[in-house]
């Protein structure tokens, strides 16, 4: 594999090798990405026991309320304890402020189960230690409430990476199984409805038992042993794999589950570990294999020989570059992706087309040249660059919907697709 | 420590973006990490700008802190001004990148790049975004504006001219209030010097001394600058927002005084006839709840009083620094002021007060929402949809006409709400009915004002319980229920509280049909 280890970066993207293996450039320069904390957004809405409270600055507040690019206002289950000047002079004060902050915020919601403190970049910089208030809260309130914490700062966590330290946390806190038997656990947050299909794929394939991380209740985590096999349904978990796999818990490896091909090779991996007859396996999965096929062929037609850009945001970048690439016709002009990590993706790098160029960090200004200079037929972007893009004349779709909207599995193939021919068609249709 | 689920203002720097990004050719090189870069989509997504804000962050990581977050910040400048070309830098830090102190003003000046360089400071544990915008655009004035531009001022018996100081970037109307306002001083023969920050670049902010005059038309982001160039340019400025019909003659009034001449007549306002109109009897006596930024709360309350015949229930804002004018207003409509920036203390407000109602913020629209209660939005925050394609200012007479549509236009008009009163049992005329005019800007009552008492400050409040919090003794007959049930939703929550209110201070332990109509009579208004 070709690295062009470039602490800066360059205007001009890395040209092809001769072999089947993707170029990677790696570029330092400003990230136009979110942080860790982000995950909140769809995490507490994912989780209905959990609360989660930042420890932060006004700024990470606003970030919560302005990211999703609308307020959600339906019964927040998450704060920001806002750091003050005096909070700031002494660390024992500021952990009197938190115990006091907990204290009545769990007074008043009794429905919390697993509290989440979540750390900043300032109360990191400031080295409020959010692990020992977690031990000491935690003493103070169980067994009602378990109180875990982890970071969603920027200046350790990019976006999806907030929920990987998230659910590191709740993995670290599971408890511990001992049976040898084999269990499933899916892991990465996915919508409610995904996580109802999949139950009823890996049951009607005889794959069981399965539990979700995280499931509805943060509370009522599986436990974990020599037992769990577990797949990822996302691919930004690395740090929750390293303690999954410490505690002896072994990862099938597939490629993740979007489109018909990835839903297939996915729900594969699973059925090979618990040696599910081809023919039952071919025969539960036919049906919505075929369906999913038939979403997708009207919208080949739109997306067949179109150029995509992909700029670094949610780490599905790679998945669905794939996806784009092998289901629907799309070429990759460029897929950028925040962070690669190679042992997750490795499925996902062979499948992607011969000499595909990846970059793995961010320069925005070199990588907005190498955009417009590309013209793509589709860019894929933040929310900060999609309408300055769109006044220059180039169509783009914001990332943040593919890890709001439900894509993964065979019924959301159609889905996904859609959400790249809205913008094509769009563009068409207006006259203005 | 201090909890918070919304806020208000967004932090300081934010601000100086909103500075950085109104102005032209002007960079801004913030130290921050790279989360800090969400506050691009406010500008692209929010206000629907079709450029990137002319802001470079310098998104270091953990790694870097302790070694070489300084000079990361001294390359950024370097790049920045080599990529962008601009006229003018300013330079600072976000809330994480205050506690590493690295001194982005001093590093910039190091980096001798040959333009003016204006450092700022955004103290973010103690202050917010509307300060660091007024504070941004006054460094903005200080470092660039020349003293020697006063020599181009016109003189005693030649036209006057004024700048127009405080229109920004993420603005609340700001983009239409400059053009309603330039159209207003020409009129009255008044000449437009320079408007800044929104479209000024650094030569604009040179010559700013040529005007005979100021005008502030944003108090929160201007005042300050115009007290500076007063004092140091000896440029009076006028800062009476020309909002409403009377606050748009006054306007023109101390103008006039000011430059001690008369002025040619304004435009007229659509307004009064409107509000004289017999179909706009049914507004008098509307009970309104006005919140949001303090300088344009105060304006707003003296419009829905004294030109549409509202009555005022409650005004108040998040910005204490404009604590003041809300005073005041409050004062004058009788009321108590409401200075806060908890969201949690509003929406108790508004529970409490039950107003048919709401000029507030995007948040006071989602906590009418909850309540059953209309709202139209008048002041920053706003939410993209306050964001209007057509031309929507709120000051001078045209101001004046939009605020009289957007005041009326959630309400249910005169003769509807009679037939809706009187034929309670309509089944179409049930509670989700709303205006009809308006598809679907009402939630039913049952998710509505008469569940909010219970379900508002459960949810996240830290605060101690409010004292609104109803269940008496009193209970209620089924007849006084099913009755209640057959007065309009937008009264409904205030007849209960007030048969509730009249039954336990008259010793009724049950409220009956008859007791509820001797509430009704007793607090007839
Ligand atoms: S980057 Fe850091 S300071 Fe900024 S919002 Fe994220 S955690 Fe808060």
């Amino acid at each position: 594999m070709t690295t062009l280890e470039l602490e800066r970066g360059c205007a001009t993207p890395p040209a092809a090798t001769d072999g089947a293996e993707p170029t990677i450039l790696r570029e330092r320069g400003q990230r136009e990405v979110f942080c860790g904390l982000t995950g909140i957004v769809w995490l507490h809405r994912k989780m209905q026991d959990a609360f989660f409270l930042i420890v932060g600055s006004r700024t990470c507040a606003h970030l919560m309320q302005s990211a999703a690019g609308v307020m959600i206002f339906a019964e927040p289950r998450f704060a920001t304890a806002i750091l003050e000047e005096r909070d700031l002079a002494g660390l024992a004060d500021a952990n009197e402020e938190l115990d006091r902050v907990v204290d009545r915020l769990l007074a008043r919601r009794n429905d919390i189960k697993v509290l989440f403190l979540v750390g900043s970049c300032p109360s990191e910089v400031i080295k409020l230690d959010l692990s020992r208030a977690a031990e000491r809260l935690s003493t103070r309130h169980m067994p009602t409430v378990r109180v875990l914490n982890y970071s969603g700062s920027g200046i350790e966590t990019t976006f999806t990476q907030g929920e990987d330290a998230c659910l590191s946390a709740l993995a670290g806190a599971a408890p511990t199984s001992t049976t040898k038997d084999a269990s499933l656990l899916v892991v990465g947050a996915v919508a409610d409805v995904v996580e109802d299909q999949f139950r009823r794929l890996f049951s009607d394939l005889g794959v069981g038992p399965v539990d979700f991380l995280p499931s509805r209740k943060a509370a009522e985590v599986a436990g974990i042993g020599p037992g769990t096999r577990y797949l990822l349904a996302q691919p930004y978990l690395r740090d929750v794999a390293g303690v999954l796999d410490e505690r002896g818990a072994q990862r099938l490896p597939a490629p993740f589950p979007f489109g018909a091909e990835g839903t297939t090779a996915w729900l594969k991996a699973a059925a090979d570990a618990w040696n599910v007859d081809p023919a039952r396996f071919d025969d539960v999965v036919a049906g919505p294999h075929a369906r999913a096929t038939k979403a997708l062929a009207s919208r080949r037609a739109l997306l067949d020989g179109k150029r995509a850009f992909f700029f670094p945001d949610s780490q599905l970048e790679i998945p669905i570059a794939r996806f784009l690439s092998r289901e629907l016709g799309v070429s990759l002009i460029e897929v950028g992706t925040p962070y690669l990590h190679r042992a997750h993706l490795e499925e996902e790098l062979r499948m992607l087309p011969a000499g595909a160029k990846l970059s793995e960090g961010q320069d925005v200004d070199l990588q907005l040249e190498r955009c417009r200079a590309a013209r793509p037929d589709i860019t894929v972007c933040g929310l900060g660059l999609a309408n300055p893009l769109e006044a220059e004349g180039l169509t783009t779709k914001w990332s943040i919907e593919l890890v709001f909207t439900p894509i993964q599995g065979y019924e959301q193939a159609g889905d996904l697709a859609e959400l790249f021919t809205r913008p094509i068609v769009r563009r068409e249709r207006l006259a203005v | 420590m201090q909890l918070a689920v919304w806020t208000y203002e967004g932090p300081p720097h934010v601000g100086a973006m909103r500075i950085a990004t109104a102005m032209k050719k002007v960079h801004f090189i913030l130290h921050a990490p790279q989360g800090d870069t969400y506050a691009d989509l406010l500008f692209t997504m929010i206000e629907r700008r079709n450029a990137r804000p002319p802001v470079t962050y310098t998104t270091f990581e953990a790694r870097d802190l302790g070694s070489d977050t300084a000079e990361i910040y001294k390359r950024a400048v370097i790049d920045a001004v080599e990529r962008f070309s601009p006229d003018a830098i300013i330079v600072g830090a976000s809330c994480t990148a205050e506690l590493i102190q690295d001194d982005p003003g001093g590093l910039a000046r190091a980096a001798g790049i040959g333009i003016p360089v204006i450092p700022v400071e955004l103290p973010s544990y103690t202050r917010k975004e509307h300060w660091g915008a007024s504070e941004t655009f006054y460094q903005v004035v200080r470092h660039l504006a020349d003293k020697a531009s006063i020599a181009d001022r016109p003189g005693p018996d030649g036209r006057s001219s004024c700048n127009i100081l405080g229109p920004s970037a993420l603005g609340f109307r700001h983009r239409d209030d400059v053009v309603e306002l330039t159209r207003l001083l020409r009129d009255i023969g008044v000449d437009i010097n320079v408007v800044a920050p929104l479209g000024a670049g650094v030569d604009d902010i040179r010559r700013l001394g040529a005007a005979t005059f100021n005008v502030v038309l944003y108090p929160e982001l201007g005042e300050t600058t115009a007290r500076w160039l007063e004092r140091e340019y000896g440029q009076p400025f006028v800062a009476t927002p020309p909002i409403g019909v009377a606050g748009t003659r006054q306007f023109v009034e101390d103008i006039a005084k000011l430059l001690d001449r008369p002025l040619a007549a304004a435009a007229a306002s659509n307004l009064p006839w409107w509000s004289r109109s017999i179909d706009s009897n049914y507004l008098t006596g509307k009970r309104v709840f006005v919140f949001g930024e303090g300088a344009k709360a105060a304006a707003i309350a003296s419009v829905a009083a004294d030109e549409l015949a509202f009555d005022v229930v409650g005004v108040g804002c998040y910005n204490r620094e404009m604590a003041r004018q809300v005073r005041t207003a409050a004062q004058k409509h009788g009321v108590e002021p409401l200075i806060t920036d908890d969201y949690l203390e509003v929406e108790a407000a508004i529970a409490e007060l039950q107003p048919e109602l709401i000029l507030g913020t995007q948040m006071e629209r989602h906590i009418g929402k909850r309540l059953g209660i209309p709202c139209a939005v008048i002041s920053a925050p706003a939410h993209v949809q306050d964001y209007p394609a057509r031309y929507s200012p709120h000051v001078g007479p045209e101001g004046a006409n939009v605020l009289f549509d957007a005041f009326i236009h959630p309400l249910v008009m005169g003769l509807e709400e009679h037939l809706l009163a009187m034929f309670r049992e309509d089944f179409e005329f049930n509670d989700e009915a709303g205006p009809s005019h308006v598809s679907h800007g009402r939630v039913s009552v049952a998710q509505g004002q008469e569940t909010a008492a219970q379900s508002m400050p459960a949810e996240i409040s830290l605060t101690e319980p409010e004292t609104h919090a109803t269940a008496p003794g009193e209970t209620w007959s089924v007849d006084a229920e099913k009755e209640l049930r057959k007065i309009p939703f937008f009264v409904r929550g205030k007849a209960r509280r007030n048969a509730e209110q009249f039954a336990a201070d008259h010793g009724h332990s049950t409220i009956t049909v008859d007791v509820l109509y001797e509430a009704k009579a007793h607090y007839a208004r």
